[in-house]
């Protein structure tokens, strides 16, 4: 490669303009997407774990879900303790993965896209805010938050 | 060869810059722009309010040694400014015609400095130059923030608010979304304030410390995982003017006391 051209590859990686996007269009159904990101199941009690984390996905910054051992959840975004109820498995895989696919201009972060960011921080850069692994065991937790309790 | 791969490269470098910040974006109304001190408890703000308990008036009471100190290559600032500068600070960003751009307060001082006293600008965040800021900025408490975005500062206001509408970082989050579209909400036990700058150089309970308006837009940067702009960058300065202008009419709090 000549010089320009490690250059210029230098400059596009540093935007990540150059990446690609994590989910394939293909695996998006309607507003869903209906596959697993991973071949383990989802770990409910892990995806409870990351909810509240404050160093994981730290969803309790703008959500609520009650009964959760949590104090001070946050209201920024919808209350989900029955989301399980509104939302199935591929619904709420998408909504965490990218919901901006779902909504443009929606404010919730992306949690698993690494394309078409800007400024991101150095630390950061190039990798997702969650593992795949890390957005099934989320999943895994929401789709239970439903008024029956336990698994259909 | 070597100068289609250079063509290339400029073609690419506009995938580099920043992306477009959000059309027809909203603005809180005028009657609802309400100050940070709106969302401390009591207790914070009583502090605030307290002129002896404020922590924020040991870095104005040493702003006010410095200021008549004079330096050893000239003449203290208390020569020159000897009737105080009461309601400068609230007029800060403005355009300053000698230096050809819009200036901070900090800005200022430093440029007085370096101009006037053939003394070396004093550091970003270090102690003298956070001091002398809170202690001139102090001399506005109480006065309505007013400061002019026409003629020259037009462009730079401009600039400050696109970056205060351009999503950033690994969370991909604008100020904007968060400091106009949802205040007043929960962030776990924080409440989502509307982001202005009367208060500062603010005494922050997080800091320990007084600080400037650019240490706390260094903190949101990377609150959303965006690499922080460096202290003073002509960009922050800009944000600055954007929001003070934001802001025009509240009153100065200066040295608040912030979370």
């Amino acid at each position: 490669m000549s010089r320009v051209g490690i250059l210029a590859v230098l400059i596009i990686s540093a935007c990540g303009a150059q990446e690609a996007p994590l989910i394939r269009a293909n695996t998006i159904l309607g507003d869903a997407i209906t596959q697993p990101l991973t071949e383990t199941a989802g770990d409910t009690i892990r995806g409870e774990q990351l909810f509240v984390s404050r160093n994981e996905g730290h969803c309790i910054l703008c959500h609520q879900v009650d009964g959760l051992d949590a104090e001070f959840q946050g209201d920024v975004g919808p209350d989900l303790t029955l989301v399980g109820d509104r939302l199935s498995a591929g619904q709420l895989r998408l909504r965490i993965a990218d919901y901006q696919l779902v909504q443009p201009g929606a404010l919730m972060p992306s949690y698993y896209r690494i394309h078409d960011l800007h400024q991101v921080g150095e630390a950061y850069s190039g990798e997702s805010v969650l593992s795949a692994q890390q957005v099934e065991d989320i999943v895994a937790y929401l789709v239970e938050r439903r008024a029956s309790g336990d698994d259909a | 060869m070597k100068r289609f791969a250079g063509a290339t490269l400029i073609a690419l470098i506009p995938a580099c810059s920043a992306p477009p910040a959000a059309e027809n974006a909203t603005e809180i109304a005028a009657e609802d722009i309400v100050s940070g001190s709106i969302f401390l408890t009591a207790e914070t703000r009583d502090l605030q309010e307290d002129n002896f308990a404020n922590p924020g008036y040991l870095w104005v009471d040493r702003g006010e040694a410095l200021f008549s100190k004079a330096p050893a290559s000239g003449e203290a600032c208390i020569t020159c400014h000897e009737a105080g500068l009461s309601g400068v600070a609230a007029t800060y960003p403005a355009y300053d015609e000698k230096a050809g751009r819009v200036l901070n307060l900090e800005g200022r001082i430093n440029q007085c400095r370096v101009t006037h006293q053939s003394e070396p600008a004093w550091e970003y965040e270090s102690e003298e130059l956070l001091s002398v800021t809170a202690f001139v900025a102090n001399q506005s408490l109480g006065a309505p923030v007013s400061v002019d975005v026409s003629g020259p500062a037009q462009d730079i206001y401009e600039a400050g608010r696109d970056y205060f509408q351009t999503r950033r970082g690994q969370f991909n989050l604008s100020c904007q979304q968060c400091h106009t579209e949802n205040w007043g909400k929960r962030l776990r036990g924080d409440t989502l304030s509307q982001g202005h700058g009367n208060g500062f150089p603010a005494y922050r309970l997080e800091w320990e410390s007084l600080g400037s308006l650019h240490r706390r837009l260094r903190d949101c940067d990377l609150g959303v995982r965006a690499e922080p702009l460096p202290y003073g960058d002509p960009l922050y300065v800009a944000v600055e003017l954007f929001l003070a202008a934001r802001s025009n009419g509240l009153e100065m709090e200066s040295p608040a006391v912030r979370r």
